[in-house]
């Protein structure tokens, strides 16, 4: 392995040779251990190649406008499933599932399209009174003066409950949309159920039978407000149905993205806020700078690590001449960190002046089109929070999974004074 | 230097003087009007800027060009219309002054 990460990071990121640095290396995230390597490739080599790391060869882009730049040249940098996809693992091509965020224009847009209605600006703010209702159930469930498992109480339950209601899915078998997305973003290498990509098909077809019969139930009546309704009713996916792997496809996105992103903020920040006190004293004193405090947790937590593009022709990076066929990695966690575009980027700093100038969502036409649900679901759990505990306490630092894709929390013990 | 007005979703009105060279996005972020979000900076690559442009000002500001990377994020935007623009993208000028601009429900 390349990334010996049981020496001191510190030490270990500035001493290996260049050449040798694989950021791909899944513990670097689950040992939180990943900042100095992307701080001496921001520094010494800001578009970096990688032969033959641990996840193939590759290159990454570190840099906030280096990212922007792959990210709004849709027609270079693709995101075909069939050329790789989005993330940095080359799965076996039968193993290839496309959905609209693994599609290039044009077929991207129109698949889009048919789902985005659904985080409209009017359908937000009827969705927010459901949301603040769960939320404060949630939050006044909790026990008081005992250790309790964060992730588990607050982050799982209210994003599957908003995932339950966005698919108009039966809220009593929820836990399962857990299940599934927990194992369509799964490492094969982490030691979990999903060990092979022969078993995660084998556990996504469950998946995949259920949203079939959601399917034809909700094709046999009119079109409603939810998002398998939309698709069995939307001019460009109307027969999706047919073309199961990429109804599978598009099934573990919107599950993936309507949840496991905005689990891993709703842990990552309230872990920001535990190690940053002052920072919640700023925002119990004045209330107003919620609406700046999440996007600076989307930001600090980056939900996503990374997104991956394929070169479809030559083309250059900041001076680097990439190849046709080249598979590029933007790293949203570094990105995120980048001292050119984001004053103080190692600060969590919740009253930022442009706190939404952040990598997290991405941006160009892949860019998250929950974006302003996600940070709708954020800012009433934070002011739900606020009003009734004065202090959070982090018992153990929070676990973290296997994975260089999904920055996922699985454990985050507090405890909340009586 | 010229003025230009952007309205809110709620109706409330701004005036801004806007100095030539920046861009209609710059003047509401510069002077802390609410309702334009760009959240990319003016890279045009997110739709959150969006603004209706007044229908006596379409002749002078343009639309975007088929196939362009504003009309391609503006088609993923929340409520467009006809008279739709990514407020990034319109470069104020000593003939835009008097612009009149409204912004939509929501940015996304």
């Amino acid at each position: 392995m390349n990334a010996p990460v049981h020496v001191d990071p510190d030490t270990d990121a500035h001493r290996i040779p260049l050449d040798q640095i694989d950021v791909s290396d899944p513990r670097l995230y689950q040992q939180d251990v990943y900042f100095p390597y992307f701080e001496r490739l921001r520094r010494e080599d800001p578009v970096h190649y990688r032969k033959d790391g641990m996840y193939g060869s590759f290159w990454s882009v570190t840099k906030f406008k280096d990212i922007m730049h792959v990210e709004t040249h849709p027609e270079i940098y693709s995101s075909d499933a069939k050329l790789g996809g989005i993330t940095i693992t080359d799965r076996p091509m039968q193993y290839r599932r496309s959905s609209f965020i693994s599609m290039d224009p044009p077929r991207h847009d129109e698949q889009r399209k048919v789902v985005s209605p659904i985080v409209a600006p009017a359908n937000l703010n009827n969705m927010s009174s459901i949301i603040r209702e769960r939320t404060c159930k949630v939050l006044d469930g909790l026990p008081r003066n005992e250790t309790f498992d964060w992730v588990e109480h607050v982050s799982i339950e209210l994003t599957t409950l908003m995932l339950s209601t966005l698919f108009d899915f039966p809220i009593e078998d929820r836990s399962k949309l857990t299940f599934w997305s927990d194992c369509a973003t799964a490492d094969v290498n982490a030691g979990g159920i999903v060990n092979s990509e022969e078993k995660r098909l084998e556990i996504l077809s469950e998946a995949l039978q259920a949203f079939t019969g959601l399917w034809h139930e909700r094709a046999a009546r009119p079109g409603g407000y939810d998002l398998i309704s939309m698709l069995a009713h939307g001019e460009a996916t109307r027969n999706l149905v047919n073309d199961p792997m990429e109804y599978l496809g598009n099934l573990t996105l919107l599950i993936v993205g309507g949840n496991d992103t905005t689990r891993n903020s709703m842990s990552g920040g309230l872990a920001a806020l535990c190690k940053n006190p002052a920072e919640y004293q700023k925002l119990r004193d004045n209330p107003a700078l919620v609406t700046s405090m999440v996007p600076e947790i989307i930001r600090w937590v980056s939900p996503i690590i990374h997104m991956r593009r394929t070169a479809k022709a030559d083309a250059e990076i900041a001076g680097k001449q990439i190849r046709a066929g080249d598979k590029v990695v933007m790293w949203y966690v570094s990105g995120n960190r980048d001292e050119d575009s984001i004053d103080r980027p190692n600060e969590f700093i919740i009253d930022r002046a442009r706190p939404r100038h952040h990598l997290s969502f991405g941006f160009g036409v892949h860019r998250c089109v929950g974006n302003r649900l996600a940070e709708l679901q954020l800012t009433i759990l934070w002011e739900e929070v606020m009003k009734r505990f004065p202090r959070i306490e982090l018992m153990d630092e929070p676990k973290r999974i296997y994975s260089n894709f999904i920055h996922g929390i699985s454990e985050m013990k507090v405890r909340i004074p009586a | 230097m010229p003025t230009v007005t952007y309205i809110e979703y709620d109706g409330t009105e701004h005036r801004i003087e806007v100095p030539v060279g920046k861009t209609v996005m710059q003047g509401a972020v510069d002077n802390n009007v609410p309702g334009i979000d760009a959240d990319c900076g003016g890279e045009c690559a997110c739709a959150t800027c969006h603004v209706y442009v007044d229908a006596a000002w379409l002749d002078k500001t343009g639309l975007p060009a088929p196939g362009s990377q504003e009309a391609s994020m503006l088609s993923f935007a929340a409520v467009t219309q006809p008279d739709s623009r990514l407020s990034c993208q319109i470069t104020v000028t000593p003939d835009l002054d008097g612009l009149v601009v409204r912004m939509p429900e929501g940015q996304h």
